[in-house]
């Protein structure tokens, strides 16, 4: 398949992993940011291939993991007690609130339904004129374009039946978060190549400034990804600290204008809680007071109390670098997919849920627990 | 399509009453026809000699009509493959519809024929059957259940307990091709050329291997629901060996691979109809596998992996790069990623 399967070359990717073999002389920790990279190294096995000098540490880049509780809760809310039809991604279907997951209340009967793309439910508001419908906006500054576009086009359409229950995150003040914590381990960034291609490199530049760190814009291939580590381990060897592109075949300086337009025409700039990280400050996107009747949020006054977040989940450690899913006492055992403690279990894109999926260690971890 | 003054299937028609009768007599028994069925007794009188497989299966999928097929052939299909899976040759099949009212009769008609000339493709007669109507919203406009009898190939010894280190696991074709043909109906993806369902019965594939192959052909598995990966999960956890697969050796359609990159679907978790698993001795596997792409439905078959001592009760697949990784079973239904 083309621009696939260059990518997935098995000879190519062998030659890079020599050459990280032959560059590395100590220890480095590196940071992919990305769920969906994070999902590739440990799907195409990358972790066992790479040479024990490199230490990878998966990052808060699932935005299905780290979506509060609370919005979860709000949207079971929406869909079960106001009626409303409640669009949603997939993956978000299946992570649990405090009390039920999506998929539990869609098998009571919500009407739930899973959607590709935020513009199906505009459609689906046109089609229900006398419901409500509420596409749960989850994502990236990746998914953040088409969730403002549905907004704009349910403006132009004059829809008063279609709102967004926005939960976008952004990953240049996760970073910043990451690397401000004293205890941080990381010592270079595989930057997520998607949002990028939105955003562009810009904002990159004060944080490989401030911090001193390598910053690697990469790709999602198990190609694209050994580059991308050769790349940043070939600036720690040297002892130096650049943003670099690996992924230029997507990602152009300028990012997107055109999609960053439309994000902007919507959303402002908030401070969003992280689930597994607390609040970090100015790192998300709301609907803004021009569009504020398409915020789900201020149209059904919706007040849901905060669930605490199970206490035993060592999710910030893990993303630290601190730890691994394997140092978990629960990982397997009381924490699984089906029923996650915390948010790195929750989609297959968080660390420990790609661990568990994936690693075979997973089974000598359930026997003993058995 | 018979002449009929009605054109939606009504409560009435699975009342037992007249309804019934003329739903029926329009054709339903005509269609099907066969000595047995011709009877007309509440149930069917078989003869049957020797050991025996047996069998039940329900079809509930949405949409009713795909790519490549509707829920009657797959009702065939798919209870003519389970009792080709224990080695057994299909001959008899029950047939029970619970439709919903609404279902238009034209639709229900399309659906009959296929069984028809699934059953024909697979030489086994229907036998017995029911019809139950419920009321609208309480079905998904028709639910088909077939149960079956066959009976077993002479030279059949298919046993978990016959699977040891050193087998060779074989696929007969395409895998992930039928899930994505659905899926891509669900979802109203287009791509260059429609992907259609590999609905097909399997038993003349697995009667040409026994007769050749007999002992051994040590298992078959049809990996419909939870695809390949979840399956040989299931076989290797049964067995207590390890499996390694190989992932540049897994046979898939161009377009499906596309298909699944777009949803982000794992192909070995994507539901197969008309492919099985065999896991055979490992002398004749590679004969196995030619005698296989010799015969209509098996053009694609090929080699995936083996059983081994190491790593037992587990699978673990060697990706395209040569990194390891294990293959888990699906929990719950797979679904779309984000990004």
């Amino acid at each position: 398949m083309k621009y696939l399967s260059e990518y997935r070359d098995p000879e190519l990717a062998q030659r890079y992993l020599r050459e990280i073999e032959k560059t590395v002389t100590r220890p480095w920790t590196i940071m992919e940011v990305c769920g969906g990279q994070t999902h590739s190294l440990v799907k195409n096995g990358i972790l066992n291939l790479l040479p024990p000098e490199v230490n990878m540490v998966h990052g808060p880049g699932c935005p299905v993991c780290v979506t509060p509780l609370n919005l979860i809760d709000k949207a079971v809310y929406l869909a079960e007690e106001k009626d409303v039809i409640l669009c949603s991604y997939g993956d978000m279907l299946r992570v649990p609130g405090s009390e039920k997951s999506l998929l539990e209340a869609k098998a009571n009967g919500a009407d739930i339904r899973i959607l590709y793309s935020p513009l199906e439910a505009v459609k689906i508001a046109q089609e229900n004129p006398d419901r409500e419908v509420v596409f749960f906006a989850v994502g990236f500054e990746t998914t953040a374009p088409a969730n403002a576009l549905s907004v704009v086009h349910a403006q132009r359409l004059g829809l008063d039946n279609y709102a967004i229950l926005a939960s976008h995150v952004l990953v240049p003040p996760a970073i910043e978060a990451l690397l401000s914590d004293e205890e941080c381990l990381v010592e270079g960034f595989l930057a997520a190549g998607h949002v990028c291609t939105i955003m562009g490199l810009e904002e990159y530049f004060p944080l490989v400034d401030r911090f001193g760190v390598p910053i690697v814009v990469t790709g999602f291939e198990p190609v694209d990804i050994l580059q991308g580590i050769l790349m940043v381990v070939q600036q720690l060897e040297r002892g130096e600290a650049k943003l670099e592109n690996q992924y230029a075949r997507m990602v152009r300086e300028g990012g997107n204008p055109k999609a960053r337009e439309t994000i902007y025409e919507v959303f402002d700039i908030t401070d969003r809680m992280w689930r597994g990280m607390d609040v970090i400050p100015q790192s998300g996107y709301g609907v803004c007071q021009a569009y504020q009747k398409f915020d789900a949020q201020r149209k059904f006054s919706v007040d849901i109390p905060e669930a605490p977040e199970n206490a035993s989940c060592i999710a910030g450690d893990i993303m630290k670098g601190l730890k691994k899913p394997f140092h978990c006492p629960n990982f397997g055992t009381h924490c699984k997919p089906e029923n996650p403690l915390g948010a790195p279990m929750v989609s297959s894109e968080g660390a420990c849920a790609a661990y568990y999926h994936f690693s075979d260690r997973i089974h000598q971890i359930e026997k003993q627990s058995a | 399509m018979p002449k009929l003054d009605f054109e939606v299937i009504t409560l009435g028609h699975g009342s037992g009453g007249l309804l019934t009768h003329r739903l029926l007599e329009s054709g339903v028994f005509e269609l099907l026809k066969n000595e047995q069925l011709d009877r007309r007794h509440d149930g069917a009188l078989l003869h049957l000699q020797g050991p025996t497989a047996f069998t039940t299966d329900s079809f509930v999928i949405s949409p009713i009509f795909f790519p490549g097929g509707n829920i009657g052939e797959l009702a065939v299909n798919g209870t003519v493959n389970d009792l080709a899976m224990c080695g057994a040759i299909p001959r008899f099949l029950s047939l029970s519809f619970i439709i919903e009212e609404g279902l238009r009769m034209e639709e229900f008609w399309d659906i009959v024929v296929a069984i028809k000339f699934a059953a024909e493709a697979a030489g086994v007669k229907i036998v017995t059957g029911d019809t139950k109507v419920v009321e609208r919203g309480k079905g998904d406009k028709i639910f088909v259940n077939t149960t079956g009898i066959g009976t077993l190939h002479p030279r059949a010894k298919i046993d978990l307990g016959r699977v040891g280190v050193g087998d060779k696991i074989i696929v007969s074709g395409n895998v992930a091709t039928h899930g994505i043909a659905i899926m891509s109906v669900r979802e109203g993806l287009e791509f260059e050329t429609t992907i259609e369902s590999d609905t097909q019965p399997l038993h003349h594939l697995v009667t040409a291997l026994l007769d050749r192959f007999g002992p051994d052909v040590h298992l078959l598995r049809d990996p419909t629901r939870g695809g390949l990966g979840t399956v040989l999960t299931e076989i290797a956890r049964e067995v207590g060996q390890g499996i390694e697969l190989h992932q540049r050796d897994l046979p898939i359609d161009e377009q499906v691979r596309g298909a699944c990159e777009i949803l982000g679907l794992d192909p070995l978790y994507v539901a197969n109809e008309g492919i099985f698993i065999g896991i055979v001795a490992e002398g004749v596997a590679e004969e196995v596998v030619a005698e296989l792409r010799g015969l209509p439905g098996g053009a694609e078959a090929a080699i995936i992996g083996e059983v081994v001592a190491a790593h037992p009760r587990q699978v673990i697949l060697t990706s395209a790069i040569g990194g390891k990784r294990v293959v888990n079973m699906l929990v719950g239904e797979q679904l779309p990623r984000i990004c």
